[in-house]
């Protein structure tokens, strides 16, 4: 109530109220959405410098001595540099891109429009959200600029080679960095989330019952649930690290020679770390999925013009992996020389996952089928995620086998999959969610051609570059190796590196045709009406151009779920929620 | 002049986009008369929906052909078989499981892609209602159940094989040490036991740290390149100097991380010679391989050699951390073992 009663107080809107420290969730959304893609920029230009090493190592490209300055020496990266690089872009794309991006931008545009509710049950902690999350961002750039370089142990940052600045120069002022940068991302990550378990539990309309709620909705809220319970024990975790690093505790160092001299430390576990990482980190790959799989849903049976298949089903399985993400963390560290009972375990829950994904999938095909498909850009975005999650799920059973685990851990075998599982799939779910709903965020509509050039162009691309990659692995290719070339049993895998890395230059390049796009549309698109896709759900009944309380008169009331697409008895294929069920029609207990 | 190009062609190519906008604005401004959008304009035309129906048909097309393809092509560059025991469990494992997924994958992919395209939006066409089907819920969540579980069940026990061996003999105690950047190994000697080892021991020509007061280590030898007897067990006991490392070892299936302050260990028995894995078809057809290449960049012939490598990121060298392996018949390695020095002749 208290969100209805502010929204009819009017006062002037300064520049400032409205564009920087906006408490409307819908510029929120959009902060989160450009802040996202600045970085995101970055993190792939950073993938194309380490793809140019790898594909050509003993190759000058004069354009490394432009981006790195002193880390590169007449075109030739320098070994730090290479592993800062990989870093960076891990931290960059899995935290900054694809959690506070995709979820920062889609649950706040979405979770008060698709419920009916005026704003986020506090608008003041949202814009929290969004300046801590702006603050970090800002720190992780400034890291880059550093002198001894930004943190460079891999975006898992293992102690000791994170705790240690004798042990690599990115160990010093860079790593200290990193770990304030997420601090004030973790703060941000819990902000929003907790604004969002709480907006969807208490703000929802009249009718709009958990069971009508489209599956963005369960979807981004129970990835709340998952960042609320995780993401502080990755906030420990630090805390821990931060206290070796700086106080001289030894919680997860001992017996260390390192540089020629004997560290005082002793008795604590780099594997503690571990445990303590992976127990964010693996629910962080859901944090990161799920919201891509919740867009999907809504975009795929939209388009599809037929209800989702199976829509408790659909629940039942984000619930059900939400829960399971939460016991299968030792899959990271099979080889780590933990009780080998407890890989007994973790691959028995791992495997399991594999259940309520297949549910997933084939809910998508079924969907699909016997459909009146439209296919928009945010469509082809949206099957291509299917097509992705399929194949990256794929051969996670193997990764999750233990006794398989062993020889294709830390290859490039595990970089295809979590590429392909995490990386596109997520990305293909927030380049649908953008596609679908700019109309809603800019009141005018994307430029429809040049979304199909650059779906085919990244969708190729994609593959190209991931595909390959499992046979790197399976030949026995360590990741995160600045080259090969010492080693000689690799010298054939060369042609594959090349392949990879040009099918990533293109990846990268049609990402420019995505950005022109955005941003030309968001000033010069043609206007977009009311309801652009002829879809369901609430948020299409607001009026075009932004109001601060999204409903100009009442919220209004809900009256079925959001899938009523090609329902027999209606004059149009799809019904909008707010349509009282009539008569003639089945009810279909929703 | 490079700068000055790229300013031009990225400009230009900006300009021609614009132009391409320009050009689709143009003509839906005159398809249209009415001023306001209606709703439902962001729908492709039938026409469009046709067009990318088939792209994402030729696209499903595409992506089966590449897979096969792409198995025919890089399968050549995969691992040959394993050379140690529970390796060729492992490959047998690999690859049922390597089968089940390709057909999941063989049958989804093309499903995916074909309904795209069948199912294409169309003039007059209305989609069919279908909310859900328990029966067919049942059926894709009982299929992968029953098939997971068998997978599930033949990871575990083999899992459990390799992690808790039994060996007929006792196994060939050998430390794995790990360092910025390089590898020792360090043979247990006649008595088949390490002497205790701290870094705080680390000194003079004692680059390992044993303890030179405990018995145990005074036949211990440590060793650049590492001989072992072919069909002996062996057991690994790996220990890191500074940061986490991890001993792969890719032709044996066999990697376990190197973490500081603690021992981790893993047993295995290679059962080829390095000259049998040299005699091996796989093998020698994937050094042909590789030495044409390197003739062409100009580079000594390589023969084939198992290498243990560094596995877990450790700093700048970590991509050149290696140590060479022989594997050969009891009585050559006894003799190459006669001709190394224990840790109490180095003092």
């Amino acid at each position: 109530m208290a969100a209805e009663t502010h929204s009819h107080d009017h006062h002037e809107e300064t520049f400032i109220t409205k564009y920087i420290f906006s408490q409307d969730h819908k510029m929120i959304g959009k902060q989160f959405l450009i802040t996202g893609m600045i970085m995101g920029i970055i993190g792939v230009m950073m993938s194309i410098l380490f793809r140019l090493q790898l594909a050509w190592p003993d190759k000058s490209f004069p354009i490394l001595d432009t981006f790195l300055g002193k880390w590169s020496d007449n075109g030739v990266m320098d070994p730090n540099i290479y592993l800062a690089l990989v870093t960076i872009h891990g931290t960059i794309m899995v935290f900054f891109v694809l959690t506070a991006g995709l979820s920062g931008t889609f649950s706040n545009l979405l979770i008060p429009l698709q419920i009916g509710a005026r704003d986020m049950a506090s608008g003041f902690i949202n814009m929290l959200s969004y300046w801590f999350f702006f603050a970090s961002s800002l720190i992780m750039v400034l890291s880059l600029f550093v002198p001894d370089g930004p943190a460079a142990a891999g975006w898992t940052i293992y102690p000791p080679l994170s705790a240690l600045p004798q042990a690599m120069p990115g160990s010093g002022m860079g790593m200290t960095l990193w770990l304030i940068s997420m601090t004030l991302f973790i703060a941000s990550s819990l902000l929003g989330a907790l604004n969002y378990i709480v907006t969807v539990l208490n703000l929802r309309t009249k009718g709009m019952s958990m069971t009508r709620l489209p599956l963005t909705i369960w979807a981004f809220f129970v990835t709340a649930i998952l960042g609320v319970l995780s993401f502080p024990v990755l906030f420990s975790a630090s805390l821990l690290l931060l206290f070796d690093r700086s106080f001289g505790t030894s919680f997860y160092l001992s017996d260390i020679m390192v540089g020629g001299e004997v560290l005082g430390y002793t008795g604590g576990s780099p594997i503690l770390f571990e445990h303590l990482f992976w127990f964010l980190g693996h629910p962080e790959v859901y944090i990161i999925l799920l919201p891509a799989l919740g867009i999907t849903s809504e975009v795929i049976a939209t388009n599809s013009r037929k209800p989702i298949f199976g829509y408790r089903a659909m629940v039942g399985s984000i619930l059900m992996i939400a829960f399971l993400s939460f016991i299968v963390w030792g899959h990271h560290m099979f080889v780590t020389g933990m009780n080998p009972f407890l890989g007994t375990v973790f691959t028995f829950t791992t495997l399991l996952i594999a259940i309520p994904s297949a549910v997933k999938a084939f809910n998508y095909l079924t969907t699909l089928w016997k459909g009146n498909l439209q296919l928009t850009p945010a469509m082809l975005f949206s099957i291509g995620l299917v097509s992705t999650f399929i194949t990256g799920g794929l051969t996670g059973i193997i990764l999750g086998d233990s006794a398989l685990d062993i020889n294709v851990h830390d290859t490039y075998f595990v970089v295809a999959h979590f590429h392909i599982v995490m990386g596109l799939s997520a990305i293909f779910g927030l380049f649908a969610g953008v596609y679908h709903w700019f109309p809603k965020m800019f009141g005018r509509m994307l430029s429809r051609p040049l979304g199909y050039v650059h779906f085919v162009m990244t969708f190729i691309a994609a593959y190209g570059v991931f595909y390959p990659m499992h046979f790197l692995g399976l030949a026995g290719l360590p990741r995160r190796y600045y080259t090969n070339t010492s080693l000689p049993m690799f010298d054939n895998l060369a042609d594959i590196n090349v392949i990879i890395s040009v099918f990533a230059i293109i990846g990268g390049l049609a990402q420019l045709v995505f950005i022109f796009n955005f941003f030309y549309s968001a000033f010069r698109g043609p206007r977009a009406p009311q309801n652009p896709w002829r879809s369901n759900t609430l948020e299409w009944t607001t009026p075009v151009e932004h109001i601060h309380g999204n409903w100009p008169g009442e919220i209004p009331e809900v009256h079925r779920w959001a899938y009523d697409y090609s329902k027999p008895g209606a004059d149009e294929d799809y019904v909008p929620q707010i349509v009282p069920i009539s008569e003639k029609e089945e009810a279909t207990g929703h | 002049m490079t700068t000055l190009l790229t300013v031009i062609v990225v400009v230009l190519a900006v300009v021609a986009l614009v132009q391409i906008v320009r050009i689709f604005e143009i003509a839906n401004v005159l398809n249209k008369k009415d001023e306001e959008p209606k709703d439902g304009v962001g729908q492709p035309s039938y026409k469009e929906n046709d067009i990318f129906g088939k792209v994402m048909l030729f696209l499903g097309v595409a992506l089966v052909v590449f897979s096969i393809w792409s198995a025919f092509k890089w399968g050549a560059y995969i691992l040959p078989q394993s050379a140690s025991e529970h390796g060729v469990e492992t490959d047998r494992l690999l690859w049922i499981t390597m089968a089940v997924i390709g057909l999941v994958y063989l049958i989804t992919q093309p499903l995916l892609f074909w309904f795209a395209y069948k199912f294409r939006g169309t003039k007059g066409k209305k989609a069919s209602y279908m909310e859900h089907n328990n029966k067919l819920e049942l059926l894709w969540t009982g299929v992968p159940t029953i098939v997971l579980a068998i997978i599930i069940t033949y990871g575990i026990i083999t899992w459990g094989n390799i992690m808790n061996p039994e060996f007929d003999e006792e196994p060939i105690v050998v430390e794995l040490y790990a360092k910025q950047f390089g590898w020792t190994a360090r043979l247990a000697g006649e008595d088949n036991v390490l002497g205790n080892a701290n870094v705080r021991f680390i000194g003079g020509t004692n680059s390992l740290g044993i303890d030179e007061n405990d018995f145990n280590g005074l036949d211990d030898i440590v060793v650049n390149e590492l001989h072992l007897p072919v069909g002996k067990p062996v057991l690994f006991k790996m220990r890191s100097q500074d940061v986490i490392h991890s001993a792969y070892i890719p032709h044996f299936r066999l990697q376990m991380n190197c973490v500081p302050g603690e021992v981790t260990q893993f047993a295995f028995t290679p059962r080829k010679t390095t000259e049998e894995m040299r005699r091996d078809p796989k093998v020698i057809r994937q050094i042909n391989q590789i030495n044409n290449i390197r003739e062409n960049i100009g580079e000594d012939p390589y023969d084939f050699d198992y290498v243990l490598l560094c596995n877990k990121i450790c700093g700048a060298a970590h991509y050149n951390m290696q140590l060479k392996i022989v594997v050969e018949t009891e009585e050559e390695y006894k003799q190459w073992l006669k001709e190394q020095t224990t840790f109490a002749e180095s003092l």
